[in-house]
């Protein structure tokens, strides 16, 4: 029992000293970045706080619950077009950003519920079509919003879209901060940051929550799981409204940081690309989906800016077309990680012992 | 305790379940036999409202349960071992027994009830943290009858229990049951396994084609000529 304790302590004090050292990381990160490598990776730094959200979102609902989605970009594009139309020259509306992203959550979070209620009896591939259906619906919509009434501006996107500002200060200028000058781009990173962190707690506390094993339970088996007395009508539809809400979340502050937005963002091909940093990250797992979300983000941007430069040293001249090669690689890259690790880079422990991926 | 009246169930344009009425009393083990297709795992789907009954009404200790929706029944006490077992696969064995007190909420006696399962199925506290996927079918079968008990019903369904299990398994299993049923248990077993059902039970019914042909105290059903060539291969 006394050993017991001893090694609590000592495992509370070496979780403190980590979190502590992962504090300071995350802290100095802009600056190390910024200075070492230029604002165009800053802004990758950026994204992938965006993506990482995006990804938590989703992760609600595929690796919690199991539901299969593959029109979540959708949710990110509410979150967005809320932004957009309610502080931009578009309207001349310019409301304040704390009323906004809630409103984006909310909204968000309602159109999830939208999209849960019909597809209720849905499994699998057969929820896969139906929201990749919903995800490009919601797309096609922005697109045409323009006539008779314009709403959305079309395929011209909304532009001019007010930054983001926090008690008067605007994120798109420099901030003088107790003598340091922040960029916009380490100001944004920082707001991001601490979203980011938000939606990380809130996730792990509804991992660890009844609703969360009701969830599990839904993935494992539907049948049982009603048999368990479990409302799974409702505890489907509450995963479908959170992850979106995460996903409004995110939207609202990329429309902020943009200040533009336009329907060619929400693409198909963005919905895949989440989806694929939960699976690949580990499905279900918090911290594999924060890693998928960094490596998809930051890989992708590595690539484009080294293979030109590469093929140059080797060959004396560019053979392939960077973009081209960019996907080969990264496609080459998901296959390898499907054949070899199939439960994700970083599985929950359940997941490693149930794929067998791992000697753990 | 159960009246069940008139139940019909169909499939598409089929009469899977064509009119049955019968009762279990309180405390009273009662089997439900007869061929594949008799119509015995819908009438059980139908009680436990994983399936929508086409008409007949059921009540359970007075009150109409047949148009609640299925976690209902469980805060009602009704607990449904389901056909094929279906445990969670990738949760561990203690996390499937806490699933089957999902809606007793933070109750204390959790703790308790788990020990009880424990006590039914000794196997089960040797594997309480591997996970479920990973246990024999029959350890399998034993989680789900565990995991029901969980949440304290006052009838038990169950579906199919001896299927696709060894023989030996079989015994065991049903010794359990047995020892469920002897602890004041009330219990509907669905069963093809007509002599084991029927040996187990204090009455049976028999299903064909939909219909109760059939019905008595199981050791007057054992006697029956028309049983015994049936269904007990005599």
């Amino acid at each position: 029992m006394q050993r017991l304790l001893a090694s609590l302590r000592r495992d509370r004090r070496a979780a403190m000293i980590a979190s502590l050292v992962l504090g300071v990381v995350l802290a100095v990160l802009p600056f190390v970045v910024g200075g070492a490598l230029g604002n165009s990776w800053l802004r990758v730094l950026d994204f992938a706080l965006l993506y990482i959200m995006l990804a938590l979102g989703l992760n609600i609902v595929v690796g919690f619950a199991g539901l299969l989605d593959l029109g979540y970009i959708a949710f990110y594009a509410v979150g967005a077009y809320l932004y957009a139309l309610l502080a931009s020259p578009h309207f001349g509306l310019h409301l304040p950003v704390w009323l906004i992203i809630p409103a984006g959550a909310v909204l968000a979070g309602i159109f999830g519920v939208l999209l849960g209620a019909p597809t209720l009896r849905l499994r699998g591939d057969y929820l896969a079509i139906v929201t990749l259906g919903f995800g490009e619906i919601i797309r096609i919509f922005l697109n045409n919003l323009n006539a008779p009434v314009n709403i959305t501006n079309g395929p011209q996107g909304i532009s001019g879209i007010d930054p983001i500002r926090m008690g008067g200060i605007s994120l798109a200028r420099p901030i003088d901060f107790l003598g340091i000058t922040v960029p916009s781009l380490h100001a944004y990173y920082y707001l991001f940051l601490a979203l980011a962190l938000l939606i990380v707690f809130v996730s792990i506390r509804l991992e660890d929550s009844r609703i969360g094993r009701a969830w599990v339970a839904i993935r494992e088996d539907e049948i049982a799981a009603k048999a368990c007395g479990i409302n799974t009508r409702n505890i489907k539809l509450l995963a479908f409204a959170m992850g979106a809400s995460f996903g409004g979340v995110a939207g609202g502050l990329f429309a902020g940081f943009q200040a533009f937005v336009s329907p060619e963002s929400f693409s198909l091909m963005e919905s895949v690309m989440v989806l694929c940093m939960v699976v690949l990250g580990g499905m279900g797992h918090i911290p594999g989906v924060i890693l998928g979300g960094i490596l998809l983000t930051v890989l992708p941007e590595f690539f484009r800016h080294s293979a030109g430069p590469l093929q140059v040293t080797l060959f004396g001249k560019v053979l392939l077309d960077p973009e081209a090669l960019r996907m080969l690689l990264f496609g080459l890259a998901l296959i390898a990680v499907m054949l070899y690790r199939p439960a994700g880079l970083w599985p929950s422990g359940t997941r490693r012992r149930e794929l067998g991926s791992d000697a753990a | 305790m159960l009246e069940v009246t008139g139940l019909r169930v169909n499939y598409g344009g089929i009469q899977a379940v064509r009119g049955i009425t019968f009762h279990i009393a309180e405390g009273e083990m009662v089997a439900l036999i007869g061929a594949n297709g008799a119509g015995k795992t819908s009438t059980l789907r139908a009680l436990a409202r994983q399936l929508d009954a086409a008409g007949g009404s059921v009540r359970y200790r007075g009150k109409e349960i047949s148009a609640l929706p299925p976690h209902a029944l469980v805060t009602e006490g009704i607990a449904l071992v389901p056909e094929g077992r279906g445990v969670f696969p990738r949760m561990t064995v203690v996390e499937n027994l806490l699933m089957g007190a999902y809606s007793r909420g933070r109750d204390p006696a959790i703790a308790d009830d788990i020990a009880r399962v424990y006590g039914f199925f000794p196997r089960l506290s040797e594997r309480a943290q591997q996970l479920a996927g990973t246990l024999s079918g029959g350890e399998q079968q034993m989680l789900a009858i565990g995991r029901a008990l969980m949440s304290r019903p006052g009838l038990l369904l169950l579906d199919e229990p001896s299927m696709g299990l060894a023989p030996i398994m079989v015994q065991k299993i049903f010794e359990v049951i047995r020892a469920v049923a002897a602890s004041g248990m009330t219990i509907l077993l669905v069963e093809q396994n007509a002599r084991l059902a029927l040996a187990t039970s204090q009455r049976g019914y028999v299903l064909e084609s939909g219909e109760i042909t059939l019905t008595g105290e199981a050791a007057e059903l054992l006697a029956n000529p028309g049983v015994r060539a049936a269904y007990l291969g005599e």
